[in-house]
């Protein structure tokens, strides 16, 4: 058995804490990410997905219980020192991007995810045969737009961005958190099979939350779903590999597909 | 004749407060008000260091250092004590005019018998009111040279990031805070750097000069923006001093209509409004249509 790269150990987050409102909106949950695991995650609003991410991510600040990453303590480290091994691309493809830089602008800012900058120059040309090549892979037209202004690309091309500036320094841990909601759903589809070609080709360990029970079945080695901030489903490999929607369904009859 | 050579003189000075206002308002998309009191605190600094003995170069340098910390303590309390950067601007700005008597000791200081940047063989030796210009155009270019320089690093361009996308900035591992308190900074010590040339051009330092400087400022920058629309942002940057000069050339125009210089900050305004309001005169007069009529021939 492998050693998980990444687990959450009894995490709790509680808020409103000490009035009649106060609720666990992370409650007890444990979680093991094994290195190569793509993760599909479902659960209806307000089940704790993006509670999840924020606490992977740091934006939030758990009450109890401890992250490990390789079997370090990382409960309490900053959301930038975190950048050093995890990267996130963002429901809202306005999030992702710097809307006045360009193409090239936001991959070379990304390339340096979670490094020291400093006062060397940035040397941009350098680097253009490679985002050529890199962004080409999307298949829709984006490696003839590194010179525009992010903020001027369709919103398909710029989670495309998004999901590129994500992966360019191979992240141990990648984040997507309904990446592909925002969009129309060829582009959305577009993505996701571009989506699943790069980290299967990578071994990208990754996790996904998704609305779509198609997508969370076809994709990924392991599902899991989260209702009321906790885990309520865990299930991988042929397992998972032979759930019908039928049953899925039947986990939880309160998310729409 | 000599009256234009002043202006563009002025102009280049304040084009120096523009591009620091620049930094803040345009790439950080902050309203840092700091800089009403970082202005006349850079004059401060420079008069005071220039009466206890400084060479003028050291106590321009004093001012920007000066300016620098004032803009530091915005960043902080804006960063870390999350005050909202407007109003941590006008705290700073307010305690500001405290500190510049403090530094003054009173509420003006003349540099007449006193040695300046402007005062040495070869300023001297040009026509009048070249001099500022001269001091101007080198001062600016440095400035702005290394501004452009820095935009250009990693750092700049985790700067610009944090000021156009935060979020993603931060997603990215930029330290956000770092960035704007740096921003702040090194915005209020251009500013601060301006309040001291502008008092060895006029000749004195006065308690009160930083009123409207954001005003001023704000109109450099829209001016610039206006007349030359989408610019890259090295473009931008020079744009701010161009639109500078060219907004010391209305001031004068509107003088010379038989304003006086007690009307200046309502002056001043009023221009800095109607430029604002450029984009949706233009939607209603078709100003830039009606412009091109004018320049064309009848036919």
């Amino acid at each position: 058995m492998t050693e998980p790269i990444f687990e959450l150990k009894d995490i709790v987050v509680t808020v409103n804490h000490g009035t009649p409102e106060q609720i666990n909106i992370m409650d007890h949950v444990n979680l093991a990410v094994f290195p190569g695991d793509f993760i599909t995650i479902l659960g209806s609003n307000g089940a704790g997905k993006s509670t999840l991410f924020n606490v992977i991510g740091g934006n939030i600040p758990v009450s109890s219980g401890q992250i490990l990453l390789n079997g370090k303590d990382i409960t309490s480290m900053s959301v930038e020192r975190r950048t050093r091994f995890l990267s996130r691309v963002f429901q809202d493809p306005k999030m992702g991007t710097a809307p006045r830089m360009t193409v090239a602008e936001n991959l070379l800012l990304s390339e340096k995810r979670g490094q020291h900058r400093g006062f060397g120059p940035r040397h941009l040309k350098t680097h253009m045969d490679k985002f050529k090549q890199i962004t080409s892979v999307m298949n829709n037209g984006l490696e003839h737009r590194l010179n525009t202004a992010t903020g001027k690309l369709s919103g398909g091309q710029r989670q495309a961005l998004s999901f590129l500036m994500a992966t360019i320094k191979r992240p141990d841990i990648l984040l997507l958190d309904e990446h592909t909601a925002a969009l129309d759903p060829q582009t959305s589809q577009e993505l996701m099979t571009a989506t699943n070609d790069q980290i299967t080709r990578n071994h990208l360990t990754c996790l996904m939350i998704t609305h779509h029970l198609d997508d969370a079945l076809k994709y990924g080695n392991r599902l899991i779903v989260l209702d009321n901030g906790k885990i309520t489903y865990d299930i991988s490999g042929d397992e998972k590999d032979n759930l019908t929607k039928e049953e899925l369904l039947g986990f939880f009859s309160d998310i729409e597909e | 004749m000599s009256i234009i050579v002043s202006a563009i003189g002025q102009g280049l000075t304040w084009g120096i407060v523009g591009i620091g206002l620049f930094l803040t308002f345009r790439i950080l998309d902050f309203p840092d008000m700091t800089v009403e009191g970082t202005f006349p605190m850079g004059a401060a600094a420079c008069v005071a260091a220039i009466y206890s003995g400084a060479s003028p170069l050291v106590a321009t340098l004093i001012a920007f250092i000066a300016g620098m910390l004032a803009g530091l303590v915005t960043g902080l309390l804006y960063t870390k004590g999350k005050i909202p950067v407007l109003l941590a601007g006008i705290l700073v700005m307010t305690a500001a005019y405290s500190v510049n008597l403090r530094i003054m000791g009173r509420a003006n200081l003349s540099l007449f018998d006193k040695p300046t940047m402007l005062k040495n063989h070869f300023l001297e030796s040009l026509p009048p009111y070249f001099d500022s210009v001269v001091l101007g155009i080198v001062v600016v270019a440095i400035v702005t040279a290394l501004i452009v320089y820095f935009l250009q690093t990693n750092l700049g361009q985790a700067f610009i990031a944090t000021g156009d996308n935060p979020n993603m900035a931060r997603s990215l591992g930029i330290s956000t805070d770092a960035m704007q308190i740096m921003g702040l900074g090194v915005s209020n010590g251009l500013i601060g750097l301006g309040g001291a040339l502008v008092a060895q051009n006029n000749g004195f330092a006065d308690v009160n000069m930083g009123i409207g400087v954001i005003v001023v400022a704000l109109a450099s920058i829209i001016i610039g923006e206006v007349v030359f629309g989408d610019l890259t942002m090295n473009q931008r940057l020079i744009a701010v001093t161009i639109g500078s000069i060219l907004y010391r050339f209305v001031i004068l125009l509107v003088l010379k209509l038989g304003f006086n210089a007690n009307d200046l900050n309502l002056i001043s305004a009023i221009v800095l409004a109607l430029f604002m309001m450029f984009p949706v005169l233009e939607k209603r007069f078709r100003i830039r249509h009606t412009l091109a009529k004018g320049m064309t021939k009848h036919d």
